[in-house]
């Protein structure tokens, strides 16, 4: 496998006067009271993950569990108070201004919470901002603007300002403009938070479409954990600072690490995260029926189909061998099972 | 007992007026006290008592202490003044190259600094304006005086009246369109033939040089203040005092450092209008949102791209009424520095007045009016202008702007050549009307002045004389009859049941510092005056503002009169009030309501309209009339935005009463302009600044401390 594009080692964020010595003093084993006791407030607690290439990373938590700190700490909008953080191989923390800068203009897009647009820009221009920045000439920075902004689907409002826009339309320009650059890495710190529930629905699906098309490299954040399994490649879930779990959504539903992520796993409705091959018996190949179902179909799709079986029904992969099968009882179990039923 | 519980706030206050009251009545007046007139406190006296402290002789009539306080800060005026003598004349000798005579010279440093200052204002100044007019200063500056005897063509010529009319009008098309354009056309030509052009032209280079000289300055400080919480340590209070400082007080200091003229008004201004630029721009920074800025750095920028293309214009709202308020005092100052001998209509308009040629005076007042909205209309369109990118356009209309400058320059100088011909024996009125030779209204005006005079003497010598001695003079004798310790005791007491420990001890000090000055009698007239005009001003403006805001045109109308009379210079109001009331205190104080009443009305129509839409529904859902959902809902939401208008009317009415000395009061005011022509006048003119400052900071921290407190009990910010 090729290198990591982001790798985190030991990150630690800690606010407070005193915080870099007390992170010495502490030799890598940080208790968050002890630290409060000293006036310090522990943002990251030892995360140590990596991001490959065109994976979308969806870190979760509820507010306070740190995740804005730590995509601050990659995007080192914020510096981490101890660990290792490498861009492409890159050591993040040892980049002087300069060599930070170049990274942002040229690798680097982010898209905001409360959307950050600039209010005496109009669409176009605030979308042409990161380019002229760069110090691409006015016109080529406005023309490639004019690219994203059909990109996002913004024809027609180019000469809008942010105040006149909705608050969808206003998180599509700050996509068009987390992407005018082109970059490598997107962050995305919780966009769609600040959306009606229809319009978060509708502003997930067209952010998919673009990922499908872009293959970015992704770091997502999110309070919303039905958003993170809708999105996510892997999940980490966050909380007081610690990175509980880090997983893909199917293991995280199945295998929940600790109490506070089975808290959240409790109401998903397994069904739509779950897939054939999650939940199929690989053990048993033999004396099954005529149907056969594709491992990668979400279980929900399929159900209807397996369940007027009585037999175990053969579950194959791309090539139509069979791999596996599932009992009509184990889909009845997942669905409705409840934790007991997690394997 | 119960009552005491439910309201304790109420008994403490209580018991502090009785207190109050308590001291005023066994502290008797001394027989020897009288409220001491004009030049006598300058005669020296057997009766006087006397000390020296720093080698400074102190003289003061001693009374009780009780009664008032020994002016023990009186050293501090004539301190001041033999510093800065001694930091002008004999501080750090040094050579100095002189260009005229070509040799070195030996000259104080702050001397020499403040020479190279002045001769690079004046350069300034006289570029502009030598542009507009004409003149020969300019070339000289480039070249020498001899030059110029040898070569008697090179001479700026000056436009001709009819290309800056045109220049001004297209520049306001091009910024906002027709409706500024036909504006900015009909100022020019309506001063031109009212023969205001030259005076006019000479303000206009004034504050084309101030203006944006503050403006630069005071972003600059204000960006130096946002990145370095040491830098604004260091301004901060800089910035309070000169919020409530008179202007006139600067003008005394600034003219021992910088002598006499359009230069010293220039930095006087700037010492006047970069605090409050300071200040807009530092609250308009810290409330960019810190996602704003983070995205800025996401987008590659540096630091210098952040604070120029994301903070900066992000705080635009800010900073741009800055820009209103630095236009706004250049203009007060334009008027205020004909004092020291700045030229254009603040002189005309001091000398009409001085004149009581109240026709003269209007015809200026009007003129720095008009120059004074164009220009803040014209900076606010700019701030606000837009680019098309899409526009297809052709080189014609790319450049029809300038086209049509060019075109106007070429029409303006051929039309000032014909009128060479024509006006042959006469002026040019095609290149300048003269000052004297315009249209003039003056006495049509003076004419109505007189008739309102004759018809309506009886009733206003009346009024005038009902208000002076029934109103005026008790009101005077009350203030003067509180003992300074009662007064001392009021003022620190409500400072304590206000804000605690910190307020009382703020409050006590800038008190102290005023009943240690020898002007304690003084500061209590002003502070009459100014009482008097903010209970008017309050009572109009809050009435006035809660009826406008039962509409909401009137509402939008009303901000917009009090836009309009805010870009006045303070000293246009004296003249309409001296056109109906003459001389007397009864003017000073109309003057005073009249101006203060602006930010009563403006932050009372503000303050109701603050409060939020979803309250109005549930309060008519909960079945209120009209009345009750004012009393019961939007008045208590709206009051800390009403008070700190009360704060501003406070502000505003201690300038408009200082400067109501030159019609002739007996405050502080008074003595600030007698400072003016007294040689050793900079101490003191600036120590009384001070004391009026410092009346308008005790007032500050009251409201100001009250309205932070009522605010986080509302939950509201």
């Amino acid at each position: 496998m090729s290198e990591p594009v982001i790798k985190c080692e030991n990150v630690y964020k800690i606010f407070g006067a005193n915080a870099e010595k007390m992170l010495q003093q502490s030799n890598g084993n940080v208790d968050a009271k002890t630290f409060q006791e000293n006036g310090c407030i522990v943002g990251v607690n030892n995360a140590s993950f990596e991001v490959s290439k065109g994976e979308m990373l969806v870190v979760m938590g509820l507010s306070g569990s740190g995740k804005s700190t730590l995509l601050r700490c990659i995007s080192r909008l914020t510096d981490a108070t101890g660990g290792k953080i490498f861009i492409e191989g890159q050591d993040l923390l040892k980049l002087n201004n300069k060599e930070l800068i170049d990274l942002r203009r040229n690798k680097m897009g982010m898209v905001f919470q409360s959307f950050a647009l600039l209010p005496h820009k109009t669409v176009v221009e605030n979308i042409a901002f990161p380019l002229q920045i760069k110090g691409i000439k006015t016109e080529d920075s406005i023309s490639k603007a004019m690219d994203m902004v059909k990109l996002v689907g913004l024809d027609g409002r180019e000469n809008y300002f942010p105040r006149e826009l909705s608050g969808g339309q206003q998180q599509r320009v700050g996509i068009a403009r987390s992407l005018a650059v082109e970059p490598d890495i997107w962050f995305l710190d919780e966009p769609f938070s600040a959306l009606d529930p229809l319009i978060r629905k509708e502003m997930q699906d067209e952010f998919l479409r673009l990922q499908e098309k872009l293959q970015k490299t992704i770091m997502f954040i999110t309070h919303d954990f039905d958003e993170a399994l809708k999105l996510a490649d892997r999940i980490a879930i966050m909380k007081d600072g610690i990175i509980e779990q880090l997983d893909t959504p199917a293991k995280i539903v199945l295998n929940p690490a600790t109490e506070y992520v089975r808290k959240f796993t409790e109401e998903v409705p397994r069904e739509k995260v779950l897939l054939i091959q999650d939940v199929m018996d690989t053990s048993n190949t033999g004396n099954l029926g005529d149907l056969k179902v594709s491992k990668d179909e979400v279980i929900e799709n399929v159900a209807e189909k397996i369940l007027s079986q009585e037999r175990s029904v053969a579950v194959t992969d791309e090539n139509n061998k069979v791999i596996g099968s599932i009992n009509p009882t184990k889909i009845i179990n997942t669905v409705f099972g409840g934790r007991k039923n997690s394997n | 007992m119960d009552y005491l519980k439910k309201y304790p706030k109420l008994f403490q206050w209580l018991f502090l007026l009785i207190i109050f009251f308590a001291l005023c009545f066994s502290i008797d007046v001394p027989e020897t006290y009288k409220f001491i007139r004009g030049q006598a406190e300058f005669v020296k006296d057997p009766n006087q008592s006397t000390y020296v402290f720093l080698g400074k002789e102190v003289r003061y009539y001693a009374f009780d202490v009780f009664w008032r306080l020994p002016p023990l800060l009186g050293w501090l005026p004539i301190w001041i003044n033999d510093s800065l003598f001694f930091l002008m004349n004999e501080w750090m000798p040094m050579e100095f190259w002189n260009e005229d005579t070509q040799e070195y010279k030996t000259r104080p440093l702050v001397l020499e600094i403040s020479r190279t200052l002045t001769s690079f204002m004046t350069f300034l100044i006289f570029l502009i304006r030598e542009t507009l007019l004409g003149g020969l200063e300019t070339i000289v500056a480039f070249t020498s005086w001899d030059w110029i005897d040898k070569n008697p063509w090179a001479e700026l010529p000056g436009l001709p009246w009819t290309i800056v009319a045109a220049g001004f009008a297209i520049l306001a098309y091009k910024l906002s369109g027709k409706g500024l354009a036909i504006f900015a056309g009909l100022v020019m030509v309506y001063i031109s033939i009212f023969g205001q052009w030259k005076p006019s032209m000479q303000t206009l280079s004034f504050i084309l040089v101030a203006a944006p000289l503050s403006f630069l300055f005071g972003l600059g400080l204000g960006v130096a203040a946002y990145k370095s919480k040491r830098v604004e340590k260091a301004l901060y209070p800089i910035i309070l005092v000169m919020q409530t400082m008179p202007q006139y007080a600067v003008l005394v200091p600034a003219l021992v450092l910088f002598g006499v003229g359009d230069h010293a008004a220039v930095i006087i201004t700037m010492i006047v209008a970069v605090p409050p630029m300071i200040l807009l721009t530092l609250i308009g920074l810290r409330a960019v949102p810190p996602e704003v800025i983070e995205a800025g750095r996401m987008s590659g920028c540096n630091n210098w791209q952040l604070m120029s293309k994301v903070l900066i214009p992000t705080a635009r709202r800010d900073i741009l009424i800055g820009v209103n308020q630095v236009i706004m005092v250049c203009f007060s100052m334009a008027v205020i520095s004909a004092f020291i001998g700045a030229k254009g209509l603040g002189f005309n308009l001091l000398l009409a007045l001085n004149q009581l040629n109240i026709g003269l005076a209007l015809e200026a007042g009007l003129c720095i009016s008009l120059i004074a909205i164009l220009l803040d209309k014209m900076s606010l369109a700019w701030a606000n202008k837009q680019t098309d990118y899409f526009g297809n356009l052709t080189f014609f209309q790319r450049n029809k702007n300038v086209l049509f400058f060019v075109a106007s320059v070429i029409i303006g100088i051929i039309l000032a050549y014909l009128g060479s011909f024509i006006f042959k024996d006469t002026f040019n009125y095609l290149f300048e009307v003269p000052h004297n030779k315009g249209i003039s209204t003056a006495d049509f005006w003076n004419k109505g002045v007189d008739w309102i005079f004759d018809t309506f003497f009886v009733y206003i010598k009346a009024f005038n004389t009902w208000l002076i001695v029934e109103v005026l003079q008790p009101m005077r004798a009350l203030y003067l009859r509180m003992p300074a310790v009662a007064t001392l005791v009021l003022v620190v007491g409500a400072g304590y049941l206000i804000g605690g420990i910190r307020s009382a001890l703020v409050v006590c000090a800038l008190t102290l510092f005023i009943a240690l000055s020898p002007w304690w009698d003084r500061a209590l007239v002003t502070t009459y005056m100014a009482t008097f005009g903010v209970i008017m001003s309050c009572t109009i403006g809050f009435t006035v503002g809660t009826l406008c805001f039962q509409n909401k045109r009137a509402a939008a109308f009303m901000l917009g009169v009090c836009d309009i009379f805010q870009t006045f210079p303070s000293f246009v109001y004296l003249i309409p009030v001296m056109m109906l009331f003459g001389i007397t205190d009864t003017s000073v104080l109309i003057a005073v309501i009249v101006y203060a009443t602006i930010p009563a009305t403006r932050y009372t129509i503000e303050g109701l309209r603050s409060v939020p839409a979803g309250l109005h529904d549930a309060a008519t859902m909960s079945g209120v009339n009209k009345f009750q959902r004012l009393t019961k809902i939007e008045f208590p939401l709206a009051f800390p935005h009403m008070m700190l208008g009360l704060n501003q009317t406070i502000v505003f009415a201690l300038f408009m009463v200082i400067i109501g000395a030159f019609i002739g009061t007996e405050d502080l005011g008074q003595y600030i302009l007698k400072a003016l022509s007294d040689k050793n006048g900079a101490g003191i003119g600036l120590t009384l600044g001070i004391c009026v400052a410092f009346i308008g900071l005790i007032f500050d921290n009251l409201i100001r401390t009250w309205v932070e407190q009522r605010k986080k009990h509302l939950g509201i910010d």
